[in-house]
């Protein structure tokens, strides 16, 4: 198997704004070859899409819009986790030996069909995110303690960092009380602990070991993918408190990547809300079991970026098709010590984690510089 | 509308069941997720735990299991000023407009 740099990044500022699809992607890969040094549509082979928009033949429609003629062409569609998934099948392309330049672009409106999950049967009347979310949440309270204002601070947080990514759709601070004071969604969860659909794009390029330097002079390796899926009804997660796909699609990104937890300087994780990212804290690995809350709290005391420089989902808004392809253009950026004001200090390895519907899927990657 | 949402539509709450291995499927499917084995429609106890409940706009919601296996989210109507995780509860009611409903009391 051959090494996969990333090599090229292109966002755009994240918005409520009614924008097509089209329009968004073609504005991130516009971007992307604004920055990438070298880059033609020529050297273009792989072109993969990724949305829950309802939208037909998008690769290729993209690839007219966009100039390119690729020998690879298709979408990916996952819900939440449509972005890492296909970086990952990019990835596969490149390390194979099929093409050596792959792009990857994922978009999505803010009314985007992917936010209700209406096969899902196991969720009776009860479709909207909110409803699985206030279950973790009200699990992880009574078996961990965790409180209101231990979720608060994860927004706090993220929506603080957030201030300095000039993508985010958020631009203000919050604070722990006017979190908590936000409107009750339901009894555990208020509008603040939530990340808000929004329209934005993302790209980015991959390519192998023999031509990466041609496009960039510090190429960010994938040196570590995890995925896994465990179902797609949200019931069959057995335990709440845990998400089962991240600690399975973790162990194996460690493994494959040589690393472990300790290792990892910055991490974007899929804090689609608040309790998502005390859970995840506790399952990457970066905190014990029950202590995830303590571990946000102590970032946000500290004002440690090292958790969703770019403000996560909550700070920098859920545009589900691109969310994944936003957070390695964040940790892309932070391994290249191009982050501004979000630099992480010293960041060598990165992490990625996006998930999908309640946690059934998962992917896991892990980028070294 | 499926099987499965008409007889949930008549309120009854069935589910498949494996031919071969027994193994009750869920969600319903034409074949055993378990073996592929071909598989019979079979109404469900209305017995069920609670696994665990929020509430919103004063209206209870929980995830209920049926059977040791099948995790369902519905309504559930008490006065009870405190739920204990593990109780048992009844199925009132079930029903499919657009969307599947159960509604649970307390047994």
């Amino acid at each position: 198997m051959r090494r996969v740099a990333l090599v090229g990044t292109g966002l755009t500022k994240f918005t409520k704004d009614d924008v097509s699809i089209e329009s968004l992607m073609l504005s991130a890969i516009k971007s992307l070859f604004e920055n990438t040094k070298n880059l033609t549509q020529k050297d273009v082979e792989v072109v993969l899409t990724s949305t829950n928009d309802n939208s037909k033949y998008l690769s290729s429609i993209i690839s007219e819009l966009t100039g390119l003629t690729p020998k690879i062409s298709h979408s990916v569609e996952s819900l939440c986790n449509s972005g890492a998934n296909s970086a990952v099948s990019a990835f596969a392309y490149v390390a194979s030996g099929l093409a050596d330049v792959a792009l990857v672009t994922g978009a999505e409106r803010f009314d985007s069909p992917g936010r209700i999950l209406e096969w899902d049967k196991s969720r009776g009347q009860y479709k909207h995110p909110i409803y699985w979310s206030s279950m973790f949440t009200k699990a992880h309270m009574r078996k961990y303690g965790t409180t209101k204002e231990d979720l608060a601070i994860v927004s706090a947080k993220n929506h603080k960092n957030a201030t300095a990514n000039p993508y985010a759709y958020f631009e203000k601070e919050y604070s722990i009380d006017e979190i908590m004071q936000s409107k009750n969604l339901t009894e555990d969860i208020r509008l603040l602990d939530c990340s808000l659909p929004c329209s934005g794009s993302a790209a980015i390029l991959l390519a192998s070991e023999e031509i990466a330097k041609k496009f960039t002079d510090c190429p960010i390796w994938i040196s570590g993918i995890g995925q896994k899926t465990i179902s797609a009804g949200f019931t069959k997660n057995t335990d709440l408190t845990s998400m089962k796909s991240t600690i399975d699609a973790a162990t194996d990104a460690y493994k494959m990547s040589n690393t472990q937890p300790r290792d990892v300087d910055v991490a974007e994780i899929h804090d689609a809300f608040t309790i998502c990212e005390i859970i995840e804290l506790e399952d990457l690995g970066f905190a014990k079991k029950g202590k995830g809350s303590s571990y946000a709290r102590n970032c946000y005391e500290t004002q440690d970026r090292k958790i969703n420089p770019r403000g996560g989902l909550i700070g920098s808004g859920h545009p589900l098709g691109a969310t994944g392809i936003a957070q390695i253009v964040e940790i892309v950026q932070q391994l290249q010590e191009r982050a501004e004001k979000r630099q992480v200090h010293d960041a060598r390895v990165g992490l990625v984690q996006n998930m999908s519907a309640a946690a059934t899927s998962s992917t896991v990657l892990i980028l070294q510089s | 509308m499926t099987r499965f949402e008409s007889e949930l539509k008549n309120g009854k709450f069935v589910c498949s069941e494996c031919l071969k291995c027994n193994k009750l499927v869920w969600p319903p499917s034409d074949f055993c997720s378990n073996c592929f084995g071909k598989v019979r429609w079979r109404q469900l106890s209305t017995i069920a735990t609670l696994v665990e409940f929020s509430k919103k706009d004063d209206i209870i919601f929980c995830i209920a299991e049926f059977e040791g296996t099948i995790r369902v989210m519905g309504a559930l109507e008490t006065d009870a000023q405190e739920l204990i995780i593990g109780k048992e509860l009844q199925l009132v009611k079930c029903d499919y407009d657009r969307t599947e409903r159960f509604i649970f009391q307390l047994k």
